[in-house]
């Protein structure tokens, strides 16, 4: 395989990652969080497709695919639920949303 | 020669995944974020190229940049200004503890990957030219697993299903208090 290593792949999924993780953290917009979520997953998809090339198998692509498929559809259900507290003129604040708190 | 154009590909791809990761993250308008969020997923699928997963590239593209990032800007849209929530908390205390909690992370997993799996990790087998082509996944996809395909189809209408039931069921106290009707 001509260019870097599989290792120089993780290592950049590995980054991705932490970099979606620190947009959950750090953000309060559940849109952003959502977007930041996106970044995880496909990080995650990433290091997927590295291990597939270095075991020269291609169902970890079928796996990078199922997964593509859940991030879809955890996609629709979450920009769902912010247009539903929208409606509930609630504060899109994930801070804020405390009803379950005990 | 060709070793060293995959990589320019390579460094370019990666640093635009990195760069429009942050841009995604930072940005206080979600318009701009998911903006960015394309970038992010472009330059991803050169990695994925890079990695001859082609078919996987190509459903990036088509599924995220062309349908998950569109129904982000409508529902930005339909959000208007009330979207554009500021960084967490204001608390200086909390920032601190995510830039420590994502270090950590990257700084552990990066270690782990260098020194226990970096020499297992270097030799990659020689793969077929069809390798991650829409014909050997498809074939794959009918034979060995499809049973995940079905599912993966069920996953896909619940979740149609639901985007539907939450995005039409008006909350019970936005009905007008007295309509006349029981």
């Amino acid at each position: 395989m001509a260019g870097p290593g599989i290792a120089a792949y993780l290592i950049v999924s590995v980054i991705l990652f932490a970099i979606g993780a620190f947009g959950v953290l750090i953000r309060r917009s559940p849109l952003i969080v959502l977007l930041a979520l996106e970044i995880m997953l496909n990080s995650g998809n990433l290091a997927l497709l590295a291990f597939s090339r270095h075991a020269g198998n291609e169902d970890g692509q079928i796996f990078a695919l199922a997964v593509m498929v859940v991030a879809a559809s955890e996609a629709v259900v979450g920009l769902g639920l912010i247009v539903a507290m929208s409606r509930l003129r609630a504060d899109l604040d994930v801070d804020k949303l405390t009803t379950l708190r005990g | 020669m060709e070793e060293t154009f995959v990589w320019i590909v390579w460094v370019l791809a990666a640093t635009a995944l990195f760069a429009s990761g942050l841009a995604v993250v930072l940005f206080h308008n979600p318009f701009y974020s998911a903006l960015s969020l394309i970038v992010n997923l472009a330059s991803l699928a050169v990695l994925f190229l890079l990695l001859t997963a082609e078919f996987v590239a190509a459903a990036q593209v088509l599924v995220y940049a062309g349908a998950v990032v569109v129904m982000f800007l409508f529902v930005t849209a339909y959000l208007g200004g009330r979207a554009d929530a500021p960084f967490a908390g204001g608390r200086t205390l909390q920032r601190l503890a995510a830039i420590v909690a994502a270090a950590a992370i990257a700084v552990e997993v990066v270690v782990v990957i260098v020194l226990a799996a970096g020499d297992r990790l270097n030799e990659v087998p020689e793969v077929p030219e069809s390798f991650g082509s829409p014909a050997s996944i498809g074939t794959l996809f009918l034979s060995d697993h499809l049973l995940a395909f079905e599912v993966t189809s069920i996953i896909l209408l619940v979740a149609a299903v639901g985007g539907v039931i939450l995005g039409s069921t008006v909350p019970p106290h936005h009905h007008p208090p007295s309509r006349g009707e029981r």
